[in-house]
Order: C-alpha cells, then sequence, then structure tokens
C-alpha cells in the first residue's frame, strides 16, 4: 500500500507504484488542476510540491513534474497540488501577484506556475529575485511571452521579503501564502509509518526522469522497485575524498555547502542542467546509468576522474574507475542485479582548475548539442594534470584520453592548446542529428575546450590567438 | 545569471483578465477536464509510418483481440463524406489507401481507456508501398505539384523601374515553419443527444467549422450538430482549421456506439499529425535610387504548403498583403507559388503568411544595407510608407502611423546612443559583440476573405437584471471574454458580477467566423455594442411609458438610468421588471458586417483591410563568439494600439506575441528527416522559448494614435501584428555575427540558432 498526504486528504492506495503521479492526481482523485502538456518533464503543467518531513519536524518542500513521477515515490510525502494551495473565497499571494499582472493568458500554464511560485514561498527561507525565477525555470508559457509572469515574481518576492513575526511557517499563513491546514502536516506526516514503498523486482527506478519520459505506458503497469526508498543518499567527505550516494539528486549535490566550496560556480554550473523541478528528481548516479551521450553529470564527473561503487543482489561491491564504465552506446559495465551504490572523487585543491562549459538550441532546460568539463592542475604554470571530458561528440560521454595525455607537462600558450585541439579532433566522432551537424559539433567541441582555457588562463590566451 | 526583470511597469489599472481568477486556482476547465459522462469510450488515432506510398495491407486482428478494445473505425465507417478540406476538398479525414503525410491518420480505436486504446495501437500491423518523398517547396515546384495556382500582386512596372535604379541586389531566403506548441493539445469530447443529436464540446477556434465538417462526414445536416467551445489553453492558428478532424472522428464514433467518446491527442501524436506555420523558400529583387528610395521591390514565395490545401490559399495571399511590410514601394511585382509536399497540411499561425513575407523584405534591404555600406535603418526610415500611398493591393494608406512610431522609437529609445554604445562595446570586446537593429511592422487587419468579416451577438436580460452574453468569439488565451464582458457592463452600467459570458455555443451563434485574423473583438464586440444599444433603445421605451417622460437617451450607470446625470426613480432592476411587465422583449441577436471592405481577386486589387496596425521595434542583443550563443539584450517599442481598451490585456498579447516572433527567428527549429519524418517531435527536441529566452529589458510605449473608426472603441487589434517585431532579432544578431567575422556573409537562412551563429562566427 501507498500512504501519503494529497493536499489535505490521507490517502492509502493499492495502485501500482509505477504509475504516474500525475495520472493518479487527475484521473483517480479527480484533481484537474494539474494540467498535461507533455508528460515528459519539459513544460512544468503538471508540477506539484513534495513535502519531506525532516530529521527537525520540518517539511521541506520541493517542486516536481508529477507526469514522470511514479507514485510510489509519493510513499509517506505530502503532495501538494494546485487545489491544496487554495484559500477559501481568495487568492493566495502566488495567485493574486498572477491575477494583478495579467500573467493568465489561456489559463493552461498558470496551475504549473502559481505551484512552482508556492513552493518558493514555502522553501525559501531569505529570498532572491534570481531564486524566485530559478523556481519556474521549469514552466513553459507560450501565451504570455513571461513577461507579466515575471512582474507576479517580482511582486511575490517583495511580498517575502516582508518582516515575518513569529514562525516562519505562521507567518505564511497567516498573510495568506498557503491554506491553514499546512500547520497539521508536520504531525500527520510522523504518523504515516516508514513502511517502504512495495519493491518489486522489474525496472528500477530512481527519479524516473529518464525511465517515465520513455517508458511511461509500459511502467505503469509495473510494481517498480523505487531506488529513493532504498536510502541511497548522503554527501560525506573524507581526507580531501567526497562520496556521494546514487541517490542524491541534481538539487542535493548544488545546494550542499561543501560542494558550493570545493566548486565556487557550481550553481552556475548547474542551473544548466534541465530545470528546478528536474534537478529536485533526477538522481546523479540515474544520469550516468542513462548513459546518454550527453548526459551532464557523467561529464561533469567525468572531468573529476570519480570512481564508482557498484554492488550486486548479494551486497558484495566492486570498484570501478568512471572512465572504464561506458563501452559503446548506451552499453555499459553494469551485471545483471548490480546497481550503483554511491561514487567518490576527490576534491578539487587550490592548485586545480574546474570548468563545465555546455551548449544547446535553448540555454536553459535543453539538451547540450555538447556538454564538456575539465579539471585542471598547474604546477609551475605547466599542465601537471588534466582530465576532460566531452559530450555530443561520441557514442558515449567521452572521457579525452589522448588529448589528456597529450597536455601533460604542457605550457598554457595558444599553440599547444590549438595543437591539443588536433588532438581531440581525431578523438571525437560526432555525428548529425537534431542537436546539430557534425561539423558544427566539432567546432563547437573545439570552442568549448578552448573556453577551459579561456575561463580559467585569461593572460595566457585570448580567444583571437587561439582561433586564428 | 542576469536577473531578467527589468521590465518596466507602465500599464495603467484596466480591468483584470475576467478569467484569471480560476485559472490561478486550477478550477478553469479545458477539455481533458471535463466530468465524463458514464459510459465514455476514449481513441487513439493510428497515424501513417510513412510520408507517401499507398496501403497494401492492413492487419488488426491482434488490436482487436485486445480486451477492452470496442471498435477500430476506418474511412468505411463513414457514413456521409470522407472529406474534410475546407477551402479546397482535398484531404480526406482517414486515409483509405493513398498515405500523403508521415503521421496522416487512417483509423481510430476505440476502446474502455485511452491506455488500451494506445497499446491496441501499437498492435495494428501496416504494409504500404512506398512512393518518392517531397518536402521541400522547391523540389515540389520543379516537379509541377501544387495544391492551388499560384498568385501574383503588381503594381507599377518593375522592368522599367530596375532599368533606373542605381542599386540592384537580389538574394535568396527561407524562413523556417513553426510550431504552434498550444500548451493544451488538440482534443474533443462528443455525447449522443436524442435522434441522433450529437453535442461535440470541442478546443476549437472555428466552431462552426467544426460542425461543418462534422455534419458533411457524418452524413446529417448541420442543425443535428452543437459545438460548444468553453476555452482554448492556446491556440494560435493551429486550433483554426486543425482542430476539426479530432472533433469530427469522436462525433463519428459517438454516431456509430451511439456513446460519449473522448479524443485528445497526446503531444506527440499532435506534434506528427498536425500542420505548422508555412516554411517558405523565397527569392527576391530590389532597386533602390541614390537616395535610397526603392523603386522596385520583385519576389518569388514558395510556400511549402504540404499535402493538402487547408488555409494555404489564404496564407499565400497574406504574404502577398505583406510582402511589402511598412514600406511604400512603387513598383511591385510579387508572386508565390503554393507547393505540395509530403508533410502534414500546414495551416494558420498567428500572422497567417505575413511575417514570411515581411522577412523577405526585411532581408533584402538587410543586404542592400550591407553591400551599399549604410545601416539598414537609413534604407528603413527613408522607404516607410507615408498618407495617401498605395499598396501593392490597391488599398489605399490612411491614418499612417508608421513614421510616427519610429520616430517616436528612436527618440524615446535614444537610437543614437544606443548605436554608439554599441560600436564602443564592441570595440572593446573580442570575445562578446553586440549588434542592433530596428523593425517596423504594418499588419492589415480584417479576413482578407471579405465574406468572413461579419459577427453575432445575443444577448439576453434575464427577469432579475442579471445580463448573459454569447457571441462567436472563442477564448484563447487573447482576453476576449473580458473585452465582451467590459463592452457589455459599460453598455448597461452594471458590475461585472452581473454580467456573464456563455462558452461559445453554435446553437446561440449560428454561422461563425472563426477567431482569427486578430478580428474577433473587433467584429463581435462591434455586434454586442449594437445587440446592447438595441435593447437599451427598448428599455428607454419602456421608462418613457412607464414615467410618462422623453427616456430615449438616458444613460445606464451604476445600475441606475440617468437623464442628463440625475437619475431616474426606476434603477436598472425595476426597469427590467417594468419591460417585462409591459410584454417588452428583453433578448437580442445582433450583426456586424465590416462595412467597406472588398477585394477582386481577378485583378488582385480592392481594399480589403479596414485599417492597418503600425509599430516599430528596436532590438538590441549580445553575442558570445567563443559559444555562439546569444542574448537579447532589449527590444524597445513603440505599439500603434489605438485607444487601448484594456492596456494589461493587449500589453500582454505586445510580449507573448513577441515572444513567438522571437522563438520562430531563433531556437524553434522544426526539422524533418528526407522520408518525411518529424524529428523534432517532442519538447526536449522542438524548443519553445522559455522565461531566460526573453529580453532583459522589454518595453512598449503606446503611440499616441487615435485609434479608428472599425476597431472596437477605436481600441485596434493586436493578436498578430508584434509578433513581426520578432524578425529584427534575426537581423540583431547578423549584425553582431559581422562585427566580429568580416568575412561572413549573411546567409538569410532563419531560424538564427546558436549552430548557424557559431558556424557564422567562424565563416572564411
Ligand atoms: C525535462 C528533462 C530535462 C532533462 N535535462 C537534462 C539535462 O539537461 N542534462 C542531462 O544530463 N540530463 C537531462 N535529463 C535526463 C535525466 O534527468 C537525467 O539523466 C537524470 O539524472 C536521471 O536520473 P533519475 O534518477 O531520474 O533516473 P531514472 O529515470 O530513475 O533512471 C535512469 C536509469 O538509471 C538506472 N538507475 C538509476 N539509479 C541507479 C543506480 N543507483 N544504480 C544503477 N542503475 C540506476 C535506472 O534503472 C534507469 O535505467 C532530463 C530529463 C528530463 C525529463
Ligand atoms: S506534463 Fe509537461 S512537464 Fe509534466
Ligand atoms: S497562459 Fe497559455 S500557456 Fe501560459
Amino acid at each position: 500500500m501507498i500512504t501519503f498526504l494529497l493536499n489535505n486528504e490521507l490517502i492509502e492506495t493499492e495502485q501500482k507504484a509505477g504509475m504516474t503521479l500525475l495520472d493518479f492526481v487527475r484521473y483517480n482523485r479527480r484533481k484537474k488542476g494539474s494540467k498535461i502538456g507533455c508528460r515528459e518533464g519539459d513544460c512544468g503543467a503538471c508540477t506539484v510540491l513534495v513535502g519531506t518531513l525532516q530529521q527537525d519536524g520540518q517539511v521541506s518542500y520541493r517542486s516536481i513534474t508529477s507526469c514522470i513521477s511514479p507514485l510510489g515515490n509519493a510513499n509517506g510525502k505530502h503532495i501538494v497540488t494546485i487545489e491544496g494551495t487554495n484559500l477559501d473565497g481568495k487568492l493566495s499571494r502566488a495567485q493574486q501577484a498572477m491575477y494583478d499582472n495579467y500573467a493568465t493568458q489561456c489559463g493552461f500554464c498558470t496551475p504549473g506556475f502559481v505551484v512552482s511560485l508556492t513552493g518558493y514561498c514555502l522553501r525559501e527561507t531569505i529570498p532572491t529575485k534570481e531564486g524566485i525565477l530559478d523556481a519556474i525555470s521549469g514552466n513553459i508559457c507560450r501565451c504570455t511571452g513571461y513577461k507579466s509572469i515575471e512582474r507576479a515574481a517580482e511582486q511575490l518576492y517583495q511580498e517575502l521579503l516582508l518582516p515575518s513575526s513569529n514562525g516562519r511557517q505562521s507567518h505564511l499563513i497567516a498573510k495568506g501564502f498557503i491554506p491553514e491546514y499546512f500547520a497539521t502536516i508536520p504531525e500527520r506526516l510522523a504518523k504515516i509509518k516508514d513502511n517502504d514503498a512495495p519493491r518489486g523486482k522489474e525496472t528500477p527506478v530512481a527519479g524516473g526522469t529518464d525511465l517515465y519520459v520513455r517508458h511511461a505506458d509500459r511502467l505503469t503497469e509495473e510494481a517498480v522497485s523505487l531506488f529513493q526508498a532504498q536510502h541511497l543518499g548522503g554527501i560525506t567527505i573524507k581526507n580531501g575524498l567526497c562520496t556521494i550516494g546514487a541517490g542524491v539528486t541534481a538539487t542535493e549535490f548544488m545546494e550542499h555547502p561543501d560542494m558550493n566550496l570545493a566548486f565556487p560556480n557550481l550553481r552556475q554550473h548547474l542551473l544548466l542542467l534541465s530545470s528546478e523541478p528536474i534537478r529536485n528528481m533526477a538522481s546523479l548516479a540515474g544520469n550516468f546509468v542513462n548513459a546518454s551521450p550527453i548526459g551532464d553529470m557523467s561529464i561533469f564527473f567525468l572531468a573529476l576522474d570519480a570512481q564508482l561503487q557498484i554492488e550486486n543482489k548479494e551486497g558484495k561491491q566492486r570498484v570501478l574507475p568512471f572512465r572504464s564504465f561506458y563501452k559503446t552506446y548506451k552499453v555499459y559495465d553494469l551485471q545483471e542485479g548490480e546497481f550503483i551504490r554511491s561514487f567518490s572523487f576527490k576534491l578539487p585543491t587550490a592548485a586545480q582548475h574546474f570548468n563545465f562549459e555546455k551548449v544547446c538550441k535553448r540555454q536553459h532546460l535543453d539538451i547540450a548539442s555538447v556538454n564538456s568539463a575539465a579539471l585542471i592542475t598547474l604546477e609551475d604554470d605547466r599542465i601537471a594534470d588534466i582530465h576532460c571530458a566531452l559530450g555530443g561528440v561520441a557514442a558515449i560521454p567521452l572521457y579525452l584520453e589522448k588529448t589528456c595525455q597529450f597536455l601533460k607537462g604542457s605550457d598554457i600558450s595558444p599553440k599547444s592548446i590549438a595543437a591539443a585541439n588536433d588532438v581531440l579532433q581525431s578523438e571525437i566522432s560526432p555525428i548529425s542529428d537534431v542537436r546539430g551537424s557534425a561539423d558544427y559539433k566539432r567546432l563547437l567541441a573545439r570552442q568549448l575546450f578552448f573556453a577551459h582555457f579561456l575561463q580559467h588562463f585569461p593572460n595566457q590566451v585570448s580567444l583571437s590567438a587561439l582561433t586564428s | 545569471m542576469e536577473t531578467k526583470s527589468k521590465t518596466q511597469k507602465k500599464q495603467r489599472p484596466t480591468l483584470p483578465n475576467i478569467d484569471s481568477f480560476t485559472h490561478v486556482r486550477g478550477q478553469s476547465l479545458f477539455v481533458d477536464d471535463m466530468t465524463l459522462q458514464e459510459g465514455t469510450l476514449h481513441a487513439a488515432i493510428i497515424g501513417s509510418t510513412i510520408a507517401h506510398g499507398y496501403i497494401t495491407q492492413i492487419d488488426y486482428a491482434e488490436a482487436e483481440k485486445l480486451a477492452g478494445v470496442i471498435k477500430i473505425f476506418t474511412a468505411n465507417d463513414i457514413r456521409g463524406e470522407n472529406q474534410i478540406g475546407g477551402i479546397i476538398p482535398d484531404e480526406p479525414l482517414f486515409a483509405e489507401k493513398d498515405i500523403h503525410f508521415w503521421g496522416q491518420p487512417i483509423g481510430m480505436i476505440i476502446a474502455e481507456s485511452d491506455f488500451i486504446a494506445r497499446k491496441a495501437r501499437s498492435l495494428v500491423k501496416i504494409q504500404y508501398e512506398e512512393l518518392p518523398v517531397i518536402t521541400t517547396a522547391k523540389e515540389a515546384k520543379d516537379k509541377g505539384q501544387f495544391v492551388a495556382g499560384s498568385r501574383t500582386f503588381q503594381l507599377g512596372d518593375c522592368e522599367q523601374a530596375f532599368k533606373n535604379c542605381e542599386y540592384i541586389f537580389e538574394g535568396e531566403t527561407f524562413s523556417n515553419g513553426q510550431e504552434h506548441l498550444y500548451l493544451e493539445t488538440q482534443g474533443a469530447y462528443a455525447v449522443p443527444m436524442e435522434n441522433g443529436n450529437i453535442k461535440i464540446t470541442s478546443s476549437t477556434q472555428g466552431p462552426t467549422a467544426v460542425q461543418r465538417t462534422a455534419a458533411r462526414v457524418l452524413g446529417i445536416p448541420m442543425h443535428k450538430i452543437e459545438v460548444e467551445v468553453i476555452r482554448l489553453g492556446g491556440g494560435f492558428g493551429g486550433k483554426e482549421d486543425q482542430a476539426t478532424p479530432w472533433a469530427v472522428m469522436a462525433a463519428l464514433a459517438t454516431q456509430v456506439l451511439n456513446q460519449p467518446v473522448k479524443l485528445v491527442l497526446n503531444r506527440h501524436d499532435d506534434l506528427h499529425m498536425t500542420g505548422k506555420r508555412h516554411p517558405y523558400e523565397s527569392s527576391f529583387k530590389i532597386g533602390l535610387n541614390k537616395e535610397l528610395k526603392i523603386m522596385a521591390y520583385q519576389a518569388e514565395f514558395l510556400q511549402n504548403a504540404g499535402a493538402a490545401a487547408d488555409l494555404s490559399p489564404a496564407i499565400a495571399e497574406r504574404t502577398l498583403f505583406h510582402s511589402t511590410n511598412a514600406y511604400f514601394v512603387p513598383n511591385v511585382q510579387t508572386s508565390v507559388y503554393q507547393c505540395k509536399t509530403n508533410l502534414p497540411p500546414n495551416t494558420a499561425f498567428r500572422g497567417f503568411g505575413g511575417p514570411q513575407g515581411m522577412y523577405v523584405i526585411e532581408s533584402a534591404i538587410a543586404l542592400a544595407a550591407r553591400e551599399i555600406g549604410v545601416p539598414a535603418h537609413r534604407i528603413q526610415e527613408i522607404n516607410l510608407l507615408q498618407e495617401g500611398d498605395e499598396f501593392s493591393y490597391g488599398q489605399i494608406a490612411k491614418q499612417v502611423e508608421a513614421q510616427n512610431s519610429w520616430q517616436k522609437a528612436k527618440q524615446s529609445y535614444q537610437l543614437q546612443k544606443l548605436e554608439e554604445e554599441v560600436a564602443a562595446f564592441n570595440k572593446q570586446n573580442d570575445q562578446l559583440k553586440k549588434g542592433l537593429a530596428l523593425m517596423p511592422i504594418a499588419f492589415g487587419i480584417s479576413f482578407t476573405n471579405t465574406r468572413m468579416n461579419h459577427a453575432r451577438a445575443l444577448v439576453h436580460i434575464y427577469e432579475d437584471g442579471s445580463v448573459g452574453i454569447s457571441t462567436a468569439a472563442v477564448e484563447m488565451g487573447q482576453g476576449v471574454n473580458t473585452k465582451m464582458l467590459q463592452i457589455a457592463s459599460e453598455q448597461f452600467g452594471l458590475p461585472l458580477h452581473k454580467v456573464k459570458l456563455e462558452p461559445t455555443n453554435t446553437t446561440r451563434v449560428a454561422n461563425t467566423s472563426p477567431s482569427a485574423a486578430s478580428a474577433t473583438a473587433d467584429l463581435n464586440g462591434k455586434a454586442l455594442q449594437r445587440a446592447c444599444k438595441v435593447l437599451k433603445a427598448r428599455l428607454c421605451l419602456a421608462a418613457s411609458q412607464h414615467l410618462n417622460i422623453d427616456a430615449s437617451d438616458a444613460e445606464f450607470h451604476n445600475e441606475q438610468v440617468l437623464i442628463k446625470d440625475k437619475p431616474l426613480s426606476l434603477d436598472w432592476y425595476q426597469l427590467v421588471t417594468e419591460a417585462l411587465n409591459q410584454r417588452i422583449c428583453l433578448s437580442e441577436n445582433s450583426h456586424y458586417a465590416t462595412p467597406e471592405i472588398h477585394f477582386d481577386k481577378g485583378e488582385e486589387k480592392g481594399h480589403p483591410f479596414a485599417y492597418h496596425v503600425y509599430g516599430t521595434a528596436i532590438i538590441t542583443c549580445t553575442l558570445d563568439c567563443i559559444r555562439g550563443r546569444y542574448n537579447i539584450d532589449a527590444v524597445q517599442i513603440v505599439h500603434d494600439y489605438g485607444q487601448s481598451m484594456n492596456e494589461g490585456i493587449d500589453l500582454g498579447q505586445v510580449e507573448g506575441g513577441l515572444a513567438q516572433g522571437i522563438g520562430w527567428m531563433t531556437m524553434e527549429e522544426i526539422a524533418y528527416g528526407a522520408d518525411g519524418r518529424l524529428h523534432s517531435n517532442a519538447l526536449s527536441t522542438y524548443k519553445v522559448p522559455d522565461l531566460f529566452s526573453t529580453p532583459d529589458i522589454l518595453d512598449t510605449i503606446a503611440l499616441d494614435s487615435l485609434g479608428h473608426e472599425m476597431a472596437i472603441k477605436k481600441s485596434k487589434a493586436v493578436g498578430e501584428p508584434p509578433l513581426m517585431y520578432g524578425i529584427g532579432v534575426y537581423f540583431a544578431i547578423q549584425n553582431a555575427i559581422s562585427a566580429f567575422n568580416p568575412k561572413y556573409t549573411p546567409q538569410f537562412n532563419s531560424p538564427m540558432t546558436p549552430e548557424k551563429a557559431l558556424m557564422s562566427l567562424y565563416e572564411k
């Protein structure tokens, strides 16, 4: 049985765990406010909030796209749909802001925006203008051109800035950001026993953001087994070695204080990965096993030369360098019954320079045409060591073995970087597809490779020197 | 990341969108949200998996065996005509043998659930004999494949004029199609009534088109079919004609099975099976004199119509109407060929062929400017329309705001300073370059098919004084409901909650034109105004009778009836009661047909438009020359709203239209394979603008213009024109590329994707 709170109501259902949360909400519970625009996580019309009870007794809320989220992942959570944000007879603050600013036209995208904005109000103790826009980065609107929605977000942001008197949640309730019943949720969630959602033996699902896009119809009929329920979370650091649980989501990674210390540009980099609701669901290991040649996190951690901890059904573990994980297109070194438990990598030191680059047709919420990451270790102005990975240029996320080898010991000058590009070009074999022609990808690969050096060593190399 | 909320707040407080309250609470109803009747069945459409050829064999056996499958429909189940073509009868509802595009409906599975219907669909086995596939207009033209005859507009004598030109340039352009991506996919719900009558709730811009076509296919008279539209989750032209087949299919299944049937396309089917904005392959020849006046302009437009005519003939015509945009050119010769290809029939999309026409002349001007060595805006400005100029189709330009909006934009946004800033920036930066471009627009308002310019409104005053309104207008986000309500509540002097707008329904308002051509508020609003006035006159008569005074010019305000600002002893509610006591009819159905307009298709001359909408946009962008990515820094607009009746709503149309124009010109790239299969077949591969793709700064200043008598309350139509400001973005990026790469030879091949930008930056 799957047990959770849906808005103000306790749900105990025998439905299959693989059914999408959206179908359950819309057709089983007839809450039609969550709309269907794509069923692929790409439009945000189906956005709902997931509240998770924390150790401190508070409930933390995140937005997700319910169309690619398995019902089983709702187990033990508070799910909030647009209906669950409605107040009696008047509008909530987020709704009022949308209303006041003509931020609704056809209205089909609107519930998704309101839910995302409400989620931001619930979560953010120190609101920022950037943050509130990121919160709606997964919501597509075809009518308004977004400006009116930005004005609504601005209005809401100003209201959030007003000093809160007592506890944050009671403040939000008193000021009409959320309905009153939210006050009762922590207690009610605590009563739901952690009975672990049913664990089937078929397809293992983590966030589901990859699987559900491709196989929703099949998974709907399955009692999928859920990795999230298996507690593969956690980020730990020991002697400069960072270990990340396979279930850690992109958001958890991006918001972790130690990770932000280790990667000063982490936020900018991770904002290029899908959208906020997708990052809230997507696990890092899911990105690895998705095995897309342009998987952003695969590229990111290839450049960090990560090691995978792989475990089989009997609990036996083995360690595999991430570099040797991928074989050919969508074929990787994972035996039947094996799964990734965690992975680890050395945190970059002061002498190391890390950079991540991604170019796609649309800068946000899009899959890369080419992406790249590099970790460069300098000693006496020379490249002591370098790990560079490139996506979208081969059948697998590519670790640039030869290029890295070539650069070891080299200086950083236009000449040597340009020469390294020649090696790089011999290592890649891009194909023409909907994300760009092979020629374009070759050029882009060169440019992003150069970008790593332009980013970190502007005094040694310039764009004109590199490309002339 | 930069914050992007610098947009200035300029609108005056106006009536909020009346649909917004339920929108923000998730309580607005769309087709897929309707409460289903007992016994409702679900449909999935079987689409072709080749683009051209014929069916040799179909095996439904396995699909039929699946538990829960009720019936599989094909052309054989049609009792009337298997024909849905609107302008030209050239499109079957279900393919019988011949296949003309990938995704073409072949049959329909009706099952107990939508899940079962889809599963059954995957069990259908179809064999085909394939024929060569044509995907480009050029190839179709070479092979003589057209959906209709070509058209030519002519003014003056081009041949002669070119002889006297100082400069002559020729070039070719391509503008890609555009997926509507209304967020709500196509859908309909058909319910059987008694006596074989059927009620269809459809997400359509054209309820009458649905009714007419359903009647034709089902083989029953139109009065047996009632079509209702609550609202659309976006239309943009994509639901003008192409909402029809799905509604007809649902109705067909209902007719045969006598059970309710729901058919909502999933996104993949919608993308594969429906047409888009027409791609155009065009060529031009432009001639200028020494003073940079355009003396002659020739263009040949190859419209990629797809596999059937759909609305292509009307769209082709509008391309010609707008081929000289906001410029006066004394000698013009433009032709359009409607080329038949193996793509889904392309269809209406905001601008309706106009943007495609304008893109070509803007390309011609950009090329001329570059070759002559002047900024394009010099040429643009010199050639702007003046009062009394003749368009190539014979209409004389009146109340022209081209110069006004241009000059106001130049001054308000300090064009010269902007140009200097761009130049200075480009001098200082080698990794980033800025580009600037201007885009004037002139867009004609009316259906170019004169007979479609009419509408009706039905108004009931109920005995308690509350009011119900029906018009032919379909609410799809453009805010027409709010505008209608504004008109009625103002006319009657009633608070908004006393006036209700009914869903659009063919039994209340019949024989309607679709909500399209930006003209919906004008046509329906004028009809509504008339109905209100007739009813007011009757109420005045009742008041005169009752009070024994002359109340014929009484006014209605705040639920009061006033003569010379003094309230009568009867308020609105009492007057309504009194009128009913006097047995006066308090319902009115009024009709409006746009006066003056006409067009002769033989001569290709006339006066097809009620009026034109003008405006000017200044666009600046920054190009990242390492990565080929660009950012739109600012779009600064002066727009001719006339006397806007709701600035909040009208500004929304400007901003939303612009975003679509930007999308069309930058990232929205439709990709078909050589086999006619759509590759950009999901939201992950077809990208529309998101929050971060909009300009950092978007300013819109209203041009202080008089408006036009034929515009409702002198508030000019605003739906389509602003899309075309987006065209300027293409040229702004092009200018940034030129600033980086002197060897770049401009190509006019939109959209300007990051791929094209990067390739151009490093072109040798
Ligand atoms: C709208 C949208 C946008 C996206 N944008 C991006 C993007 O910008 N960049 C990008 O790289 N990706 C993107 N993706 C792809 C996807 O989000 C990522 O690949 C994500 O990290 C997958 O994680 P998940 O937990 O959701 O995986 P799931 O779908 O749950 O699983 C993916 C695969 O991994 C397997 N798996 C999961 N966990 C484990 C484990 N611990 N051990 C072994 N196997 C496991 C599953 O069985 C499955 O085969 C996007 C997806 C969507 C829907
Ligand atoms: S329906 Fe589009 S994201 Fe869920
Ligand atoms: S209001 Fe129509 S999609 Fe946003």
